[in-house]
């Protein structure tokens, strides 16, 4: 298979298998086999392109020509292929858990949820490997519009109410201030390509560049820069899976990868960095860094503090772009798969505690260690590795981001990421405090309502298949602090085109 | 044979109608609209073809030369007009639903052909010929028809529609008569080829001025123009189905020509944005336009109506467009003329699709409609998101021109206010998704399963359309490229 024909296959393969999982609607059995056979597919095709992008081939494929020299065209770089990875590969994971969590919930409307979910993965994996910003600006598009049936899902007035934020903040932005900034930068550099060391680099200078940057920063909804993150706790209102996978892993890192992506190949870290256009996104992505994590640690429902926790640890990878040294894009970089990770984990056990004992207020948790414990085991893995300590990958991403400010000897944000860190200890910590160490205030749950659908296997008060994914992807934070190296080497060469 | 094509554009559709009259057939008056609908696609593409290989085409009627004789003349612009306008005739008239479905008064489907093929061929002449007075008799015949038109709506409150209508339009076209008259007055000719060399030399002429005054105040009624546009909303929401979807796609993209003869050949750039500054007032009531159409557009609870809102806000992203007199600002505007056509036909045809089960178009009866007719309801879906601008339709790449041209002069106000209008469209496309997908229908509702292919189709292929040049641009960009250069090109190209 050459490199060309499995990229379309990796787009081609998803946004097909919604169009099987809606024919075959009427056979749930049916229409989950294909939805794990098309996870695993897509993943082997996204998997056969890193040996050539490792061995510094850009395999690409020009789909249409849209506008007159602006082709829609993919290619494949370092960064959008550690995204693709970390995208198709948790899509497997999440289909598993996805069918013990909506069987398990009984949960109706099921084939469009999968056909979206997978129209969803193709959306993102388009933003992946956008060989320009009008490619990356139109699947970026596609993505809101495909997750919006999953966030209403429930349809009810409440889920609507959410669907109108979601839509309303990520479409106000992105066409109000992205647009803008592409039709900017094409009027001034007559090109949309992504390039090594940037294409506005002696374009654009001054305080327009700075502007430039705030344009594409708070453009880009979905990295939830404050103040355009209100979608986020509003997107909860989604079945957990969604969650997991779209708004812990999919869509906001589809963001945060934009803006990595901006800076490095349309601003070019050199250029940004001696500019200093980007020292207010500093502090922007600080304050947001800071309040968010303070927002979470009054939060009482989980999957609402989780929300916080993924807006503060986007801004970790928007520091790091804004930094832009050398190892603070690393950092970025790395944190995308480094959070995705931790952060899953946490929203599957958070669905598995709903689907087992239909608690979603922290505390309720008290004591709940003993009933779950493989899920909250899970879960204090995937928070350590959020907060950032070793043996777990979040630790090295935040390394090399601490190392990129102080490379820049900007003491204050590296005090800000400690803080960040601490602030992540006191949001995730007592939720596995109580869980483990506190006495169950009252006897366990009516057991008629937590009991699942008939003929579900359960393990640790939940169906199998929502348990063991969170133990999975558990270990997978430590595996990602074994192998972070292997990301690093992975990710180096778009710094080095960018800084000769 | 080949030779006279200029004049079979018109005469095709024009003889057709008599004879729809004639055999008081509705089946057979039925093919006979289809085949002339089709047949005009044909000779407006070979034309196309032959204005793009050998250049202008001229065509002396009767085999009266130029001055004294009605000249047909067939540049790029009314090459690509002829086009805009039989493709959408061919594709919305070809599979026209009979009469209860095209929800038009009974015992009229005959006169219902036939005025269609009227104002068929009134558009056609008008982008055919280069006599300005014969461009206003076939104003008239164009008007007149769709005036019957919409009178053949099934409610009421139809002829209302029409008799306003009529009036606001006949106003505008004495107007029009009114400019033309002061035209010949100064320069003796009718000829707009000659006009456009002689009326530039005369703009100091407070005649020449009021010509023009004249002229730009008609088109503008008849291109429904903020504030001129009263008219529009109750007319394409009271005509019947087809009739909308027609009308829509068509009569104001004509108008548009108009505006666009008018300023650019016959009184040129030049004077007009150079020394009248007429942007000054067309930037302001073209914005006007994008926001109150689509604020207006917001509070309707009907779609037809919501739909015809929306196109008083999209003729002001066409203004805004030529406003800029520049090549990527009159590009943005004539590329949204063969956009708008496309994605505002297609969903007057879905929303034609759903009246023809439901037999209503109000919002409320809408509701529980995106699981009972799929096809129907995501075709408006499509069409939808084209009006906002994601980017693979073609209400994108109109918003790229346009923001370009806004920006290219550094009008920053401007783009925003361009993307501004567009989130508005959002929310009056999410109020009917909304109702459709996510309202449940209730037990009394009547049960409704989904339109047959022939609906279907047509609006599809109009959908299929601004899918299909959305995301590959090439071609209609192309051409209003070519347009926008030759017409910039003659006057010099002016920058205000």
């Amino acid at each position: 298979m050459t490199p060309g024909i499995a990229i379309i296959l990796a787009l081609l393969l998803p946004a097909c298998g919604a169009l099987a999982v809606i024919l075959a609607r009427r056979h749930p059995n049916v229409r989950e086999t294909i939805t794990i056979f098309v996870t695993l597919g897509t993943f082997g095709a996204v998997l056969s392109l890193v040996a050539p992008v490792h061995a510094g081939l850009r395999p690409g494929a020009t789909l249409f020509e849209m506008l007159p020299g602006l082709p829609i065209r993919l290619e494949i770089e370092p960064l959008g292929m550690l995204y693709a990875l970390v995208a198709s590969g948790l899509w497997i994971v999440t289909s598993l858990y996805a069918i013990g969590y909506m069987r398990g919930h009984r949960e109706k409307h099921q084939t469009r949820f999968y056909a979206c979910f997978a129209l969803s993965i193709a959306a993102a994996l388009g933003i992946a490997f956008a060989g320009n910003l009008l490619t990356l600006f139109l699947f970026y598009e596609l993505l809101t519009l495909v997750t919006y049936p999953l966030v209403t899902h429930h349809g009810t007035e409440k889920a609507l109410a959410a669907g109108r934020v979601y839509l309303g903040v990520l479409m106000s932005t992105s066409i109000g201030f992205l647009f803008t900034a592409l039709v900017w930068t094409y009027l001034a550099t007559g090109s949309l390509d992504f390039r090594a060391g940037g294409i506005v680099a002696g374009k654009v200078e001054g305080w327009p560049l700075a502007m430039l940057l705030a344009l594409f920063a708070f453009g880009t909804g979905k990295a939830a820069l404050m103040p355009f993150h209100r979608w986020l706790p509003a997107a909860m209102v989604a079945p957990t899976p969604v969650s997991a996978l779209l708004h812990a892993v999919a869509v906001v890192k589809a963001g945060v990868f934009t803006v990595l992506k901006i800076v490095v190949y349309i601003f070019g870290v050199e250029n940004l960095r001696a500019s200093g256009a980007s020292l207010w996104l500093m502090y922007a992505a600080a304050f947001t860094l800071v309040a968010a994590s303070v927002v979470a640690l009054v939060k009482d429902n989980l999957k609402a503090r989780l929300a916080y926790s993924t807006i503060s640890q986007l801004a970790y990878i928007v520091l790091g772009a804004a930094i832009a040294t050398h190892a603070s894009i690393l950092g970025a970089g790395m944190h995308i798969a480094m959070h995705a990770m931790g952060k899953i984990t946490l929203f599957f056990c958070a669905g598995a505690i709903y689907v087992g004992v239909h608690k979603t207020e922290i505390s309720e948790l008290d004591g709940i260690g003993r009933t779950m414990p493989w899920t909250m085991v899970a879960f204090l893995l995937g928070s350590l590795s959020i907060i950032g300590l070793p043996p777990f990958g979040g630790a090295w991403s935040k390394w090399f981001l601490v190392l990129g400010a102080a490379d820049r000897h900007q003491a204050f944000f590296v005090a800000v990421l400690m803080l960040g860190s601490l602030l992540a200890i006191g949001y995730l910590m007592p939720v596995v405090v109580r869980a483990f160490f506190a006495q169950p205030a009252a006897p366990a749950a009516d057991p008629a309502a937590s009991r699942p659908a008939p003929g579900i296997r359960r393990f640790d008060q939940a169906p199998l298949l929502c348990v063991l994914p969170p133990c999975l992807t558990a270990a997978g934070c430590l595996a990602l602090f074994l192998f972070a190296d292997t990301i690093a080497d992975f990710l180096r060469p778009i710094l080095e085109a960018a800084m000769p | 044979m080949a030779e006279h094509l200029p004049v079979l554009q018109v005469i095709v559709p024009l003889l057709a109608a008599p004879l729809c009259l004639l055999v008081r057939v509705p089946r057979i008056a039925r093919v006979l609209v289809t085949v002339a609908a089709w047949t005009s696609l044909a000779i407006a593409v070979t034309l196309m073809a032959e204005v793009r290989t050998s250049g202008t085409i001229t065509y002396a009627l009767g085999g009266w030369a130029a001055p004294y004789g009605i000249e047909y003349r067939i540049d790029l612009l009314s090459a690509y007009l002829l086009v805009l306008v039989s493709v959408v005739a061919a594709v919305v008239l070809s599979f026209l639903p009979g009469r209860p479905a095209a929800q038009i008064s009974n015992h009229r489907e005959t006169h219902f052909y036939a005025a269609l093929l009227l104002s068929l061929a009134g558009m056609l002449g008008i982008a055919a010929t280069g006599d300005a007075f014969n461009i206003f008799v076939f104003l008239e015949i164009s008007s007149i028809s769709a005036y019957s038109l919409v009178a053949l709506g099934r409610r009421r409150q139809a002829l209302m529609a029409a008799f306003s209508y009529l009036i606001i339009g006949t106003i505008g076209a004495s107007f029009i008569l009114l400019g033309i008259g002061f035209m010949y007055h100064m320069t003796g000719t009718l000829n707009m080829d000659e006009l456009a060399v002689y009326l530039p030399q005369l703009t100091s002429t407070r005649t020449v001025r009021v010509a023009f005054a004249f002229l730009f105040v008609g088109v503008s009624i008849k291109l429904a123009l903020f504030p001129l546009h009263q008219w529009l909303p109750n007319a394409y929401s009271e005509a019947p189905a087809a009739v909308s979807a027609f009308l829509a796609a068509t009569s104001t993209k004509i108008s548009y020509y108009l505006l666009v003869r008018v300023v650019f050949t016959l009184f040129g750039a030049a004077f007009v944005f150079g020394s009248l500054h007429l942007d000054r007032l067309l930037v302001p009531l073209s914005i006007a336009a994008m926001f109150s159409g689509s604020i207006a557009a917001i509070y309707q609870t009907n779609v037809k109506r919501l739909l015809a809102y929306s196109s008083v806000a999209q003729v002001g992203y066409m203004t805004l467009g030529l406003s800029f007199a520049t090549v990527t600002g009159l590009t943005g505007g004539l590329v949204h003329l063969f956009n708008h056509a496309m994605m505002k036909g297609g969903l007057f045809l879905s929303v034609a699709c759903i009246g023809s089960r439901i037999g209503s178009a109000q919002l409320d009866d809408l509701r529980g409609l995106g699981r009972r007719m799929p096809f129907s309801m995501a075709s408006f879906v499509v069409g939808g998101l084209s009006l906002i601008g994601i980017p693979g339709t073609v209400g994108f790449i109109s918003k790229w021109y346009l923001v370009r041209a806004a920006l290219e002069q550094g009008r920053w106000l401007v783009a925003g206010l361009i993307v501004a209008s567009s989130l508005l469209a959002v929310a009056y496309v999410w109020r009917v998704l909304e109702v459709a997908y996510f309202a449940p229908r209730s037990a009394d509702d009547p049960v409704v399963s989904e339109v047959g292919w022939k609906l279907l189709l047509p609006t599809w292929v109009l959908i299929g359309a601004t899918v299909y040049f959305g995301l590959s641009a090439d071609l209609t960009v192309g051409l209003a490229q070519d347009v926008a250069r030759e017409l910039v090109g003659i006057t010099g190209g002016v920058t205000p």
